[in-house]
């Protein structure tokens, strides 16, 4: 079982956010990246827990600079068997996607995981694309996800439910909450971390959208705070003030 | 020249993200100064598919084909694009099926896509949409470069508005073969007949402050009154106190409704940033001190025990007189 684990770096969520250069560029300075969440709890470790009973490896690949190598030594320490960073920063979605395809289409991979969306741009995007331009299936938002005699069986959340589905391998599942527990990486994976392969690749320019300007949403008014007495008077102002009731 | 909006139902009736799926395209259509046409797959209620005029679609293409009734992300997308391919705009909800769609339809049309809009597009100095980032702290302007662009729209980003008019609906055939589908569904789990969260106009939410899983009654009652959905912390459901698909926040779901209620949650940043697209959000918590009350519009420092009971019979009362 070969399974390739896409992984992004983005702001840890308590980052004040904020833009430069006229609001094109979102300012780094002072921003702690980590991970992505999604990314490392639940498609990392799904894809560890899948190699570790029935054999295989797992291969961790990031777009981003040379100053992304620290991100990907913590995937590497979480487990990861090697990894490969593609030499460029992400202009958007498709281009990370494209990348990535034009990386693993030849390597014979069963399985794809990715976690179900990055907590920068928020996108979903990555999963969906690497799938069409493999031309093969892809479940979104699994919380469950086993792999037997080249099928995958997959739990997947829809409105008011979940359901089961099959879908033959090779295949792409973009993972949520549910799918696995965080693992933290123990002193014998960080030490091993730094002597695993990490290929560098160069990358494609293609690209279909850009970020032409950043702005921030308006200003919250103030609480307004109410008589715990007096749930009437919330309830009306939801009603007349609010108008959502 | 056309926008092409992707109409999903369930149980025969349209659903709530693909009517604003449809009344997204009929906007960017006036925009565009062009038409605005409804693509819909597999079994749907012909009168609903004609009301789609009432949102200003003028035409419905429909693949009746019942093997589409098979949720398969490969073999629609095959289906849209073939059916929309000459079209300038397809806007797709970014629903549960839309996020499996859209980035492959995307890429099948060699169009670019906006993974979520939160607003209709401006074409001032190009096509240009804006979508929420870093979890609705800020809003990035992006600008589509390709000559088709798809749309993914956020649920609950526009309110409908319904005038007059029936489409037509024309039968066709988008040239996808049974190889197509891939996809086996070898089981659905409904979870307790109540309302899907991620659609839902009203919320009511709970957190650690109840105390104890026994405790949820009252919400759930607020909730069934109120016809809202239920939701909780990632506390909660991390001690399995509810389900991990009522968990709202950065790692679990991120919802938009009209009302959020927070009752007993005290707003980590993570929560936050699942909840902060809500129109308007009610806080009840014991502790003034809150961060929760920060991001609120109306808040209730008050025992969760002492005041939802209190709101359940206010409602009640709000309710009996309105009509």
């Amino acid at each position: 079982m070969k399974i390739l684990v896409p992984i992004s770096k983005v702001p840890d969520t308590t980052s004040k956010i904020a833009f430069t250069d006229g609001n094109t560029k979102f300012a780094t300075d002072n921003v702690t990246f980590i991970l992505n969440p999604t990314d490392e709890w639940y498609a990392l470790v799904r894809a560890l827990e899948i190699v570790e009973k029935d054999g295989g490896t797992v291969t961790v690949i990031h777009q981003g600079e040379a100053d992304s190598e620290q991100f990907i030594r913590k995937a590497l320490a979480v487990g990861a068997h090697d990894a490969v960073r593609i030499d460029a920063p992400a202009t958007d979605g498709y281009n990370v996607a494209l990348n990535i395809y034009e990386y693993a289409k030849d390597k014979g991979f069963d399985l794809i995981i990715t976690g179900k969306e990055t907590i920068d741009y928020n996108g979903f995007q990555i999963g969906g694309m690497i799938a069409e331009l493999m031309n093969v299936p892809f479940v979104t938002l699994a919380s469950s996800l086993e792999i037997s005699g080249g099928k995958a069986t997959v739990g997947r959340d829809i409105e008011g439910g979940k359901e089961i589905v099959e879908v033959p391998t090779p295949c792409v599942i973009s993972a949520q909450k549910g799918m696995a527990e965080q693992r933290i990486p123990n002193m014998k994976g960080i030490m091993s971390a730094r002597t695993k392969p990490l290929v560098v690749v160069p990358a494609v320019a293609e690209s279909f959208t850009n970020v032409k300007v950043y702005d921030m949403p308006a200003p919250k008014t103030a609480c307004k705070m109410i008589d715990p007495e007096n749930m009437d008077e919330l309830v009306n102002l939801l009603h007349v003030e609010a108008k959502v009731i | 020249m056309s926008v092409i909006a992707y109409i999903e139902s369930n149980d025969n009736k349209i659903k709530k993200s693909s009517l604003e799926a449809a009344y997204y395209a009929s906007e960017t259509a006036k925009i565009m100064e062009t038409e605005a046409i409804a693509v819909a797959l597999g079994t749907h209620d012909a009168s609903e598919l004609a009301n789609l005029g009432q949102l200003g679609i003028t035409k419905v293409l429909h693949d009746s084909n019942p093997k589409f009734d098979t949720f398969d992300s490969g073999a629609i997308t095959k289906a849209i694009a073939s059916i929309a391919s000459n079209s300038d705009v397809v806007v797709i909800s970014y629903n549960q099926n839309g996020k499996a769609i859209a980035p492959r339809v995307s890429v099948r049309m060699k169009a670019g896509l906006i993974p979520g809009a939160s607003a209709l597009p401006s074409l001032e100095g190009g096509f240009n949409v804006s979508k929420n980032v870093f979890s609705g702290k800020a809003i990035a302007h992006y600008q589509v470069n390709t000559a088709k662009k798809i749309i993914a729209l956020t649920p609950n980003t526009l309110q409908l508005i319904k005038g007059e008019g029936t489409a037509t609906i024309e039968s066709v055939s988008s040239g996808v073969s049974d190889a197509d589908f891939t996809t086996v569904i070898k089981g659905i789990e409904k979870t307790s007949g109540t309302v899907s969260l991620t659609e839902a106009e009203l919320v009511v939410s709970a957190g650690r402050g109840l105390k104890g899983p026994e405790n949820w009654g009252m919400i759930e009652e607020l909730a069934k009154d109120m016809g809202a959905a239920t939701a909780c912390s990632r506390a909660v459901s991390d001690v399995h106190w509810r389900p991990h698909h009522e968990h709202v926040g950065q790692t679990g779901f991120t919802v938009r409704p009209n009302l959020y209620i927070a009752v007993g949650i005290s707003g980590a940043i993570q929560h936050l940033a699942g909840v902060n697209g809500s129109k308007k959000i009610v806080v009840i918590n014991t502790d003034s001190e809150a961060p929760f009350f920060k991001a609120a519009d109306y808040g209730v420092v008050g025992d969760a025990f002492v005041v939802v009971p209190k709101l359940i019979e206010a409602y009640k009362k709000f309710k009996a007189n309105s009509y």
